[in-house]
C-alpha cells in the first residue's frame, strides 16, 4: 500500500458525510463560479464579439482547475529532481507535452492551427537558464506562480507583480545598456527600416529583436524534414519526432536515473528483468495519480484552446484580436500594426508584460516606442486583454478548486519569501524577455508544435535549476547555521 | 516566523515550515530527514499544498513510511517514520 493511501485516515476531516454547503469553502467557490458566470453573459449581452476573450477566460479557468489539482508547477519538474530526487513532476509534464502535440497536430490537420514557431540561437539558451534560475527561489513557474496565488498565497502574487513590472521595464531599457549592445546588432537593427517612433537603435531589447532574433531562422520539424503532408507532418513530424520520442527518452533516462534504484529497492527486486523494468517505469507514471492526470488533461485542453481559437479567427475573419477590438471601436493601446498580444493558445508572461507596462504608461513613462508593445502586442486595457484574462481566470480556477479542496489559506509572506519572490521574479522576467517566453510559451507551447527550440529552452532551464538548487542550499547552509536548524 | 527544528523526546523530532512555499518544505525535509537515525519519527508542519506530492514522493523513494496525516484548512501535520 502507498503512503498516499496508508496516511489518508486523516485526511480532510470533516469533508465526508456532510452535505457541499456545510463546508464554506464551497459557498465561496460557488460564490466565484456564479459571479464568473453573470459577469460572462453580462459580456455576451453588451456584444456577442465577447466570445473571443471570453474563450480565454474560460480556457484559464481549465488551466487553473488542473494546475491546482495536480499541483502541476513546471519549475519543480526541474527542481525537485536536483533537490530532494523526486521526477513526479517531470513525468507529468512529458506526459502534457505528449497528449498536447498530438491535438495540436489534430488541429493542424483542421488547418486552425495558431502556432508560430521561435527563431532559434544562444539567446533561448541563455533566457531558460536565467529563468530556471529564478524559479527555485520564487517557488514556482510562470503558471505555478498563478495557481499559487488562486490558493491565497500572496508570496506567489508577489512573484507575478515582479515579473510584470521588471518585464515591462527591461524592454524600454537603454542608455549606457546600449554600449554593451554588439554593433552588429545595431547596424542590423537600422537596417530594417523600421518606423521611426520605435527608434529601434535606442534601447537593448529593440536591437536584440531586430538586429539579432529577427535574422535567425525559426521553423517547425516536419517542415525541416521536409515532410509535406498534413497528416505525416503534423503526426509524425511535429508530433512523434519532435514531442513524443523525446518525451519518451526523457521518461527512460528519469526511470534509470531517478527512479530506478528505489523503486526496485522497495519492490526487493535483485535481479531486474524487462518486465520489472516496464512496471518501474508504469510505477514512476502513476506515483503521483493527481498530476498525471492533470498532464493528460492540461495537454487536451491546450490543443482544445488553439482549436477554439483557431475556429474564432475563421469566423470573424481576422488575424488577430486587435483587428477585432478596433472593429468594436477600441483602438485605445493597440500596436501601430492594429495587433495586440494573441497567441491564442497557452501563455502566460507577455500578458502579465502589458499588465506592468499599463500601469506605467498611466503613472507617465513612455512605453510604447519599443518594438514589444509598440509594434507587437500593444498595451491594452487590462479590462480588455484577452489573455490577460486567462491569466486572471487560472487564478480563480485554481481558487475554486483550493477552495472546495479545503486548501486555500492566505499566506502572508516573511522577509525572505518575500524577497525570494521579488528578486526570484525579476530574474524570470529577464529570462522570460531573453528566451522569449517562459516555461509554456517557450518550451510546452513550442515542442508540442514541433518547435525545437522549446527543448534548448528546457535544457536551458534545467541547468538554470541545477545551479539554481545549488545556490538555494548554499542559503540553506548558512541559515542552519545560526538558527534552531541544527540539532 | 522561522523554520523551527526541535528534538521533542528521545526519537521524536518537529519541524515545522509553516508559511514557507516551495523549495523550502520539501528541502528542509530532506535535510532534516537525512540527520535522523532509523525509526526516528519526524512531526511535519507546513502550510504549503504545493509540496505535498513532492514529500510523499520523497518518502516512497526513500522507503520512509509516513505515519498519519493530517490535513486541514491549508495546514498540513504529518508524522514520518524514518527508514
Amino acid at each position: 500500500m502507498s503512503n498516499e493511501v496508508r496516511a489518508a485516515t486523516l485526511d480532510m476531516p470533516g469533508l465526508r458525510g456532510s452535505a457541499w454547503y456545510g463546508h464554506k469553502g464551497n459557498i465561496y467557490a460557488a460564490i466565484i463560479v456564479t459571479l464568473v458566470m453573470l459577469c460572462l453573459a453580462w459580456a455576451l449581452l453588451q456584444d456577442m464579439r465577447w466570445i473571443y476573450l471570453l474563450v480565454y477566460i474560460w480556457f484559464g479557468l481549465g488551466y487553473g482547475i488542473f494546475l491546482q489539482y495536480g499541483r502541476f508547477c513546471m519549475a519543480s519538474a526541474v527542481r525537485d529532481l536536483f533537490a530532494v530526487g523526486v521526477p513526479r513532476m517531470a513525468v507529468g509534464m512529458l506526459i502534457a507535452v505528449m497528449l498536447f502535440s498530438l491535438t495540436a497536430a489534430v488541429v493542424k490537420v483542421l488547418g486552425v492551427n495558431t502556432f508560430h514557431p521561435h527563431p532559434l540561437g544562444w539567446h533561448i539558451l541563455i533566457g531558460g537558464a536565467i529563468f530556471g534560475f529564478g524559479i527555485v527561489f520564487t517557488g514556482g513557474c510562470a503558471s505555478g506562480s498563478l495557481y499559487k496565488s488562486g490558493e491565497g498565497n500572496i508570496g506567489s502574487m508577489l512573484v507575478v507583480l515582479s515579473i510584470s513590472f521588471t518585464q515591462a521595464y527591461y524592454v524600454t531599457l537603454g542608455g549606457w545598456l546600449n554600449k554593451l549592445v554588439p554593433a552588429s546588432w545595431t547596424a542590423s537593427a537600422a537596417a530594417k527600416d523600421m518606423p521611426a517612433q520605435l527608434s529601434v537603435t535606442d534601447g537593448w531589447f529593440d536591437q536584440f529583436v531586430a538586429g539579432y532574433v529577427w535574422d535567425l531562422h525559426a521553423g517547425q520539424l516536419a517542415d525541416q524534414l521536409g515532410f509535406d503532408g498534413l497528416f505525416s507532418g503534423a503526426f509524425v513530424g511535429n508530433a512523434f519526432l519532435g514531442a513524443i520520442l523525446p518525451s519518451l527518452l526523457l521518461m527512460g533516462y528519469l526511470y534509470f536515473v531517478v527512479y530506478r534504484k528505489g523503486y526496485l529497492r522497495r519492490r526487493k527486486v535483485t535481479v531486474p528483468r524487462l518486465r520489472d523494468h516496464l512496471r518501474g517505469v508504469w510505477s514512476m507514471v502513476v506515483s503521483s495519480r493527481n498530476t498525471a492526470i492533470a498532464g493528460l488533461c492540461l495537454g487536451v485542453l491546450a490543443g482544445a484552446h488553439m482549436w477554439a481559437t483557431g475556429e474564432l479567427r475563421e469566423h470573424y475573419g481576422i488575424f488577430n484580436f486587435g483587428e477585432l477590438l478596433a472593429n468594436m471601436g477600441h483602438t485605445a493601446g493597440l500596436s501601430i500594426q492594429d495587433t495586440v498580444f494573441d497567441p491564442g493558445y497557452w501563455y502566460i508572461t507577455t500578458q502579465e508584460a502589458q499588465w506592468g507596462a499599463w500601469l506605467l504608461d498611466k503613472g507617465g513613462m513612455q512605453m510604447s516606442d519599443n518594438i514589444f508593445f509598440g509594434l507587437e502586442n500593444g498595451i491594452p486595457n487590462p479590462l480588455i486583454n484577452a489573455p490577460g484574462w486567462m491569466s486572471i481566470g487560472i487564478i480563480l480556477g485554481a481558487a475554486v478548486i483550493a477552495l472546495s479542496r479545503r486548501e486555500f489559506k492566505w499566506k502572508v509572506p516573511n522577509l525572505e519569501t518575500a524577497m525570494f519572490a521579488l528578486v526570484g521574479g525579476a530574474l524570470m522576467g529577464l529570462g522570460a524577455r531573453i528566451g522569449m517566453g517562459c516555461n509554456i510559451g517557450a518550451f510546452f507551447a513550442t515542442v508540442t508544435n514541433g518547435d525545437l527550440s522549446g527543448w534548448v529552452f528546457l535544457g536551458g532551464m534545467t541547468a538554470g535549476g541545477w545551479l539554481g538548487v545549488k545556490a538555494f542550499n548554499s542559503w540553506m547552509e548558512w541559515r542552519s547555521g545560526d538558527d534552531d536548524l541544527a540539532i | 516566523m522561522a523554520v523551527k527544528f526541535e528534538k521533542v523526546s528521545d526519537g521524536d523530532y518537529l519541524l515545522d515550515v509553516t508559511g514557507y512555499v516551495c523549495p523550502h518544505p520539501q528541502m528542509y525535509t530532506k535535510k532534516v530527514l537525512c540527520k535522523l537515525g532509523s525509526g526516528d519519527v519526524l512531526t511535519l508542519m507546513f502550510d504549503n499544498p504545493s509540496s505535498c506530492e513532492s514529500i510523499i514522493a520523497m518518502c516512497e523513494s526513500a522507503g520512509d513510511e509516513l505515519l498519519e496525516r493530517a490535513d486541514d484548512g491549508g495546514s498540513f501535520r504529518w508524522r514520518i517514520c524514518k527508514a
